[in-house]
């Protein structure tokens, strides 16, 4: 199939940019999502010009470095799919496809298709772990956690940090990304001793890292490749509570 | 921002509660009522006085927070999740405040239609006739529709930010969290039902006081 | 000349114990005195990078990513293994070093496998401390199973994504680290060089993939952690940037490189679809137990699978290993479909794909129940594919997958060149020549967490910390050479593309150094290499400029290397007259086609010295000598 492309292209960061145009022509629907445009970067080169920059790396839906916003929607149209797994035969012979980066105050382009995501890692470096030494932790079998338990710190902890949701929010929030970590942590009895300690200084981080507030949009959720779940910014609302009542008491 | 918003909430549960009294032909006696406490009044008057301030003050500080932290939007952008009420909370909220200040200088303040001010007029049990200006506003197609926009306006606002304001709480949860935006969405529809069809109905004539 | 792996004498169970008594501390107070570059940030190195923080030294950490949390570690799915026996099914640490062991076909170290197996309990423990969620029962108790043809219940797991959630773990340790200041990340940072000042590695040259600009840095010890070398086959599993540069780079500088033939291929990916693919995805290997492989009887069969009736098809891998059936280990299922596929009875539309199929397993369970095990699975193969294998077989293909060689380190995971410290995948040290399923995870965590923060004190304790700054004459010269290298690719300005080269390199290595290698095939590799060699540095075209983000830059220097490395590794397969493990010289096979290992004449590592592109590399041999085990003969019929 033969499709256009309306691609952003950005020199670098202090440079602007624009929608440039481009033709694939004999697209298979075989193809990944990337693969087409490795190929469109295929005969760019040859003709010269230089080829579209995006962030990928493993290709298998599961490293969180692939991030384009599609046709205005973060990885594109198939639902808890990133670009890397999305193929082309969700798309037909003549259609226009609209390529953005990720686009919030937090994530400055780099490069065309490629942002600089490292306020996601300040946002982990403030608190997002279990302060725990390696070496002198007792026996895994310890500390028994329930089935429930380990199974929302599991599918809280599944975020791959590809930061769709800070791409999906009106607000340019990294809400969903927080509360997620603030999940898997607090669900388990390991993580409860600093819990009221981390949710405060993680969203301070968030807001000093230049992520906007939520508002309950829950694009986020809908974005997700992963389909981390808002409830998490419900929980992570009921820790911060929790924590500033604490406090004052 | 949703403690706030809650407590807006309530009050405006309790306004129509009260203001439905119309339908009964008891808003008079219910006005005065109210009138016969004045430190309650007053100590409630204040209240919701901070809770709006604080509230528009939040409300724009978070909407220019989060306007920055957006500064680039995309050529295209599919919402999907999203709504017109989501993305225009402060808008649907400030022209509620701008309503707000009209509302009270038309009905408690009453100078915006001093002929039928319910402070100059009385009813035939000599209690301040506040149905009475109720009723003779409303027959003004225009004072109607400053109403009924108002009304929507606020409508919009709540369908979102009831259940908002449970999330920001963290009340809800996985399970609630579906059961909260619909009982969200229709207390604002049941709330803008109550309010709207007050100017509506005397406007069309149904309700003469 | 001989090499000596410096393992500790004394009982097997007790070596790691009297070694760790016998190696020197470094005074705490002093340690923030000494450097630490960890290139890489995967397992191995955000394991590393965070425990040598946390001991007080002062670390700077790289990875090619934007974030080390995306290190390859992160897409392995099945689990990891520890001896803990919580099942209670006969399992120990002396039986999982046996199983790991005799899986690398006994061409490991002993006493390296041993403190493997022992530190893999720590391992579990470290991470169910750092909030890793690994799968529960009912009761709370973490939950086992059995994985890769295991006959005991060893392995811990994350749903299918036990890499990532243990390197969220490591990378939480690690951010604590950045927080606390003794660790200094550059993400988007490649390693071209290793500086080597008087025989030591003293430092490393660095691209900063954003500006551009190359930059030294000096250090007291140097840790690559840079992870596997199977996109060498263009086509693996691995992610698109891994790459042989960093390992590579040090081998050119005078670091051996061990068993570097040793190469695992994993029978459960997914088919390539065309030309067009750049990469391949695996699908868990839980898969076998329930599907069941088959081609059809006939050559060019074009019916579809469900036209075929059942005395049509050939259930190859029940037929010839009855006893294993479709469980046969990796190397016997990858073998075998390349065989029928290379009959002309492979399928789907390139013609090299084999059915796995599910209906008997539906019939029997029914579906939910396949749902309940592998509906993500199914998910994920529909989503590549569009194919629904509820209602019609999957296909699936070997494909590179794992590397066993890397440099040569010793006990200490030092390699030849003092200071320098090789860890997890990117090093040869722990599975021989083949890995067992769910033991990668195991060793690079060991590695990160265990071994080098012991280890790596006994090197420092006699170095002078800060001995090298930048300034010294040698990481000048790194950075030209570097800077000429960079140069010297952007000038050429050829017809094809570096995708063109490295898709050519890989047809290359996988039809000659791949599952089945031949004396003749591997000389024809020998001779079209440096063919293919020669014909990049004339006709290659790299775009852009060396002053900003350039992946095309990025990718034309780790297919140069590619290029070179492919030599070695062909080299190294020929050199090794016997089958073994991942490496199956068809000359050296049983009657029935199972590998036939010589344990008189090649139970040693092989590794090689760079001696300049023009000329053969050494090689150096360090014996493998077994006290603990017998060397059995693998069978699985
Ligand atoms: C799909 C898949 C599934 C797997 N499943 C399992 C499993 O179930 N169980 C199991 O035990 N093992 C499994 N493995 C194997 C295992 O995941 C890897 O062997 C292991 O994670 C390697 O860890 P590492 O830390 O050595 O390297 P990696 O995780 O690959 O990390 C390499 C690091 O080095 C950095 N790097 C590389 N080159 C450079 C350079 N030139 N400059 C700077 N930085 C560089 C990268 O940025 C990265 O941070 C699987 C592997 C794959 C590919
Ligand atoms: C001048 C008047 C008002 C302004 C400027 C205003 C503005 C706002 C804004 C900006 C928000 C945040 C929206 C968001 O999360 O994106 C908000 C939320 C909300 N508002 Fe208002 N508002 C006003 C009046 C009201 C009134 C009268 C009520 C109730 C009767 C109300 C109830 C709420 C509720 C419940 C929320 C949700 C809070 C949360 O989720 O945290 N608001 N308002
Ligand atoms: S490239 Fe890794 S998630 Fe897409």
């Amino acid at each position: 199939m033969n499709l256009t492309l309306f691609i952003w292209r950005q020199k670098g960061r202090d440079t602007k940019g624009s929608l440039e145009q481009y033709e694939a022509k004999d697209i298979s629907t075989e193809m990944s999502f990337l693969e087409m445009l490795d190929e469109v970067n295929e005969q760019l080169i040859k003709n010269n010009q230089e080829p579209i920059a995006f962030d990928h790396d493993c290709r298998e839906g599961i490293c969180g470095m692939c991030s384009q916003v599609i046709n205005g929607v973060p990885h594109g149209p198939q639902q808890r799919t990133t670009v890397c797994q999305l193929h082309m035969r969700h798309f037909k012979d003549g259609d226009s496809i609209y390529i953005e980066p990720w686009r919030a105050r937090a994530f400055p382009v780099i490069k065309d298709l490629i942002t600089d995501r490292s306020s996601m890692d300040s946002i982990i470096q403030a608190g997002g772990y279990i302060s725990v030494h390696t070496g002198g932790v007792p026996d895994a079998n310890a500390v028994l956690i329930s089935k429930e338990n380990a199974d929302t710190a599991m599918d809280a902890s599944e975020c791959i940090g590809c930061g769709a949701c800070v791409a999906a929010c009106p607000n340019g929030s990294a809400m969903l990304f927080t509360a997620a970590k603030i999940t898997h942590l607090a669900s388990l009895p390991q993580g409860q001793i600093e819990a009221a300690r981390r949710v405060c200084i993680m969203t301070e981080a968030m807001l000093q890292n230049g992520f906007g507030n939520c508002s309950n949009h829950y694009e986020c959720q809908a974005a997700c490749p992963k389909g981390i779940r808002v409830s998490f910014i419900a929980k992570l609302n009921r820790e911060f509570m929790k924590a500033h009542l604490k406090d004052s008491v | 921002m949703a403690v706030t918003g809650q407590i807006l909430v309530l009050f405006i549960i309790i306004h129509m509660i009260g203001n439905s009294a119309i339908y009964s032909g008891g808003l008079n006696a219910y006005a005065d009522r109210l009138h016969s406490l004045p430190l309650l009044v007053w100590i409630f008057r204040l209240v919701m006085l901070t809770m709006f301030s604080l509230h528009i003050v939040f409300g724009i500080g978070l909407y220019l927070e989060n306007r920055k932290a957006k500064p680039d939007e995309y050529a295209i952008r599919k919402d999907m999740r999203a709504t017109f009420a989501s993305k225009n909370m402060v808008w649907t909220g400030l022209l509620t405040g701008v309503f707000l200040v009209y509302h009270l200088l038309h009905f408690t303040i009453q100078i915006i239609h001093p002929e039928s001010a319910a402070l100059s007029n009385s009813d035939a049990s000599g209690l301040p006739d506040v149905s009475g200006m109720v009723v003779q506003s409303f027959q003004d197609a225009g004072v109607s529709a400053v109403y009924v926009f108002a009304v929507t306006a606020l409508f919009l606002h709540l369908s979102h930010g009831i259940q908002s304001s449970f999330q920001s709480t963290g009340i809800s949860s996985e399970r609630t969290l579906p059961v909260i935006i619909k009982t969200g969405a229709i207390t604002a529809l049941v709330l803008f039902l109550g309010y709207v069809s007050i100017p509506v109905l005397i406007y069309i004539g149904l309700v003469k006081g | 000349m001989l090499l000596d792996g410096k393992c500790p004498s004394g009982p097997l169970s007790e070596k790691w114990e009297r070694h760790r008594q016998n190696l020197k501390l470094v005074n705490p107070a002093n340690k923030r005195k000494y450097t630490i570059l960890v290139v890489g940030t995967g397992l191995a190195g955000a394991s590393a990078a965070a425990t040598l923080g946390e001991l007080g030294y002062n670390v700077e950490a790289f990875c090619y990513q934007d974030s080390p949390r995306r290190g390859h570690s992160i897409a392995a799915q099945g689990g990891i293994n520890a001896a803990k026996n919580y099942p209670n099914d006969g399992d120990s640490i002396f039986r999982l070093f046996y199983d790991t062991i005799k899986g690398g076909d006994f061409r490991a170290r002993e006493a390296n496998v041993y403190r493997l197996a022992m530190l893999s309990n720590n391992i579990i423990d470290q991470c169910v401390a750092q909030g890793v969620p690994f799968a529960r029962d009912y009761a709370g108790y973490l939950d086992n199973r059995s994985f890769g043809g295991a006959q005991v219940s060893r392995t811990f797991y994350a749903r299918g994504q036990t890499g990532q959630q243990l390197l969220l773990g490591a990378y939480a340790a690690l951010m604590r680290q950045v927080k606390a200041g003794t660790v200094r990340l550059h993400p988007r940072s490649e390693m071209l060089d290793v500086v080597i000042i008087d025989g030591e590695a003293k430092g490393i040259t660095v691209r900063d993939m954003v500006t551009g600009h190359v930059g030294s840095y000096a250090g007291d010890a140097v840790c690559l952690c840079t992870g596997g070398y199977a996109n060498v086959f263009y086509l693996s599993t691995n992610a698109m940037g891994s790459n042989v540069t960093a390992a590579y780079r040090a081998y050119k500088k005078g670091a051996f490189f061990a068993n570097p033939c040793y190469t695992q291929i994993h029978p459960t990916c997914i088919p390539v679809s065309g030309e067009h693919q750049s990469k391949l995805t695996l699908m868990s290997e839980s898969l076998r137990n329930d599907g069941r492989v088959w081609v059809p009887k006939m050559n060019g069969d074009k019916r579809t699978p469900n036209e075929i009736p059942h005395a049509e098809r050939d259930y190859f891998l029940e037929r010839k290993y009855p006893g294993f059936g479709n469980l046969a280990p990796r190397d016997i299922a990858s073998r075998s479909a390349k065989e029928v596929c290379d009959e002309g009875r492979g399928t789907g539309s390139s013609g090299f794909g084999v059915y796995l199929d599910f209906e008997d397993a539906i019939k029997r369970l029914g579906e939910s129940v396949i749902r309940e095990r592998y509906g993500n699975l199914f998910e994920m193969y529909d989503r590549i594919t569009g194919e629904d294998a509820y209602k019609q077989p999957m296909r699936i293909y070997p494909a590179p997958h794992y590397t066993m060689g890397g440099l040569w380190v010793d006990y200490n995971l030092q390699s030849n060149v003092p200071g320098l410290f090789v860890l997890g995948e990117a090093n040869f040290s722990d599975h021989g020549a083949n890995r067992l399923g769910a033991s990668a995870l195991m060793q690079g965590l060991a590695d990160g967490y265990f071994v080098i923060p012991y280890t790596i004190a006994g090197y420092l304790a006699q170095a002078v910390p800060g001995r090298v700054t930048a300034a010294h004459p040698a990481f000048i010269k790194s950075i030209e050479d570097v800077n000429s290298l960079t140069k010297k690719l952007l000038s050429i300005n050829g017809k094809k593309t570096v995708n063109d080269f490295h898709r050519e390199l890989g047809r290359i290595m996988w039809e000659h150094v791949g599952m089945a290698r031949s004396e003749e095939g591997l000389k024809r590799a020998l001779k079209l290499i440096p063919e293919l060699r020669s014909e990049f540095w004339q006709n290659v075209k790299v775009p852009g400029s060396s002053e900003n983000l350039n992946q095309e830059l990025e990718k034309a220097g780790r297919v140069a290397d590619f290029l070179e490395f492919g030599e070695l590794m062909a080299r190294d397969a020929l050199n090794r007259e016997e089958s073994c493990g991942g490496h199956f010289r068809v000359e050296h096979q049983m009657p029935d086609g199972e590998a036939k290992r010589d344990d008189k004449n090649y139970c040693y590592v092989a590794a090689w010295e760079f001696k300049g592109l023009n000329y053969e590399p050494d090689m150096h041999k360090e014996p493998l000598t077994f006290e603990n085990v017998a060397l059995a003969v693998r069978s699985y019929k």
